[in-house]
């Protein structure tokens, strides 16, 4: 299969953006700033094998997230994530 | 869950499941605890401090510092031939979890289950079903488990055990894609409507799908389950690549 064109589910960010966010990014409800479509963030689709991790809407394709990691520093790109809406009671 | 630090976890115990692939017992520094479905990252960092880290799917519900991981050889995998040919008993690596919120299981969820495994994408579905042995009053859980034949099958003896002596509340069926075993009741072949019709639990939207596997399958696990009469709102699905 194509790599370029593999994508993973929004799970699989949990890690990489839990290092950066502190809690389960995965259980939010995100809204696509391009569609204004409301997910839950596991329900994005997640592609990891170019240099970064990006997380695009699962609707419209929309890049939501980009995460690019370095030895010590980290760029995260969210300029295409209008809102989260985060349970307090989750993630607490 | 609180901000999460990698933990360190050694080997205490390692099964040989099929030519390519074996489960490995950790033992974790600090675990918390986890739920059915959950996945740790697993860190491996060598001599010159280069790391390495990939996702893996718990296999077995809560059991103290233990978790079960099943690691298949994967072509060009740095992690994973490691992992398969490197480790032995004693073995030290870093993980972190447990991790993901959604793709889980809640034993007091009161709806039947359907779980839908393509590949090594039968192990989360596996710390359901060895949860759900655990729950006294529950609701039907049933595995449909899709893999090549005989000589890919996980968790070979437990599944044999499960389909031999049947629990009417946890059905397992194992679907071969391309090499049937001798006693196989259905033609090899890639898992069809039919199959979730003879072997699943009846469609309702009422019932929860767990879907897990590579991508292809899971696609088209969901067209299927939809075109059965399942809810899409009511599917929840574990991509792990090509």
């Amino acid at each position: 299969m194509d790599t370029a064109s593999t994508y993973l589910d929004g799970n699989a960010a949990a890690g990489p953006l839990g290092d950066f966010f502190g809690f389960d990014i995965t259980t939010t409800i995100g809204r696509c700033a391009a569609c204004r479509g409301v997910m839950l963030m596991a329900q994005c689709r997640v592609y990891s094998a170019g240099p970064g991790l990006v997380l695009r809407c699962a609707s419209c394709d929309n890049v939501l997230i980009r995460l690019v990691v370095t030895g010590d520093r980290a760029w995260l790109d969210m300029t295409g994530l209008a809102c989260l809406q985060i349970d307090r009671t989750e993630s607490g | 869950m609180g901000r999460l630090s990698w933990q360190r976890a050694t080997v205490v115990d390692i099964r040989e499941e099929t030519a390519t692939a074996r489960t490995l017992t950790l033992e974790v520094d600090g675990w918390s605890g986890h739920r059915p479905g959950q996945h740790v990252d697993v860190r491996l960092t060598a001599p010159d401090g280069y790391t390495a880290v990939r996702p893996y799917s718990i296999a077995t519900p809560e059991n103290g510092s233990r978790i079960d991981v099943t690691v298949a050889l994967v072509e060009d995998g740095e992690v994973s031939s490691y992992l398969f040919s490197g480790s032995e008993v004693g073995t030290e690596m870093e993980v972190r979890g447990p991790l993901g919120g959604w793709f889980v299981w809640n034993r007091d969820d009161p709806v039947p289950v359907q779980l839908i495994g393509g590949g090594v994408g039968v192990a989360p579905l596996m710390a359901m079903l060895r949860e759900h042995d655990r729950v006294a009053e529950r609701h039907p859980m049933r595995l449909l488990y899709s893999t090549r034949g005989p000589e890919t099958l996980l968790y070979a003896a437990e599944l044999a055990r499960r389909t031999q002596n049947p629990v009417p509340a946890s059905a397992v069926t194992v679907l071969h894609t391309r090499n049937p075993s001798a006693t196989a009741a259905r033609p090899a072949g890639r898992l069809t409507i039919s199959d979730i019709a003879a072997y699943g639990l009846p469609p309702s939207p009422r019932t929860r799908c767990y879907v897990c596997g590579s991508t292809g399958f899971v696609e088209a696990a969901i067209e299927l389950l939809l075109k059965a009469g399942f809810a899409t709102d009511n599917i929840r699905a574990e991509r792990f690549g090509p």
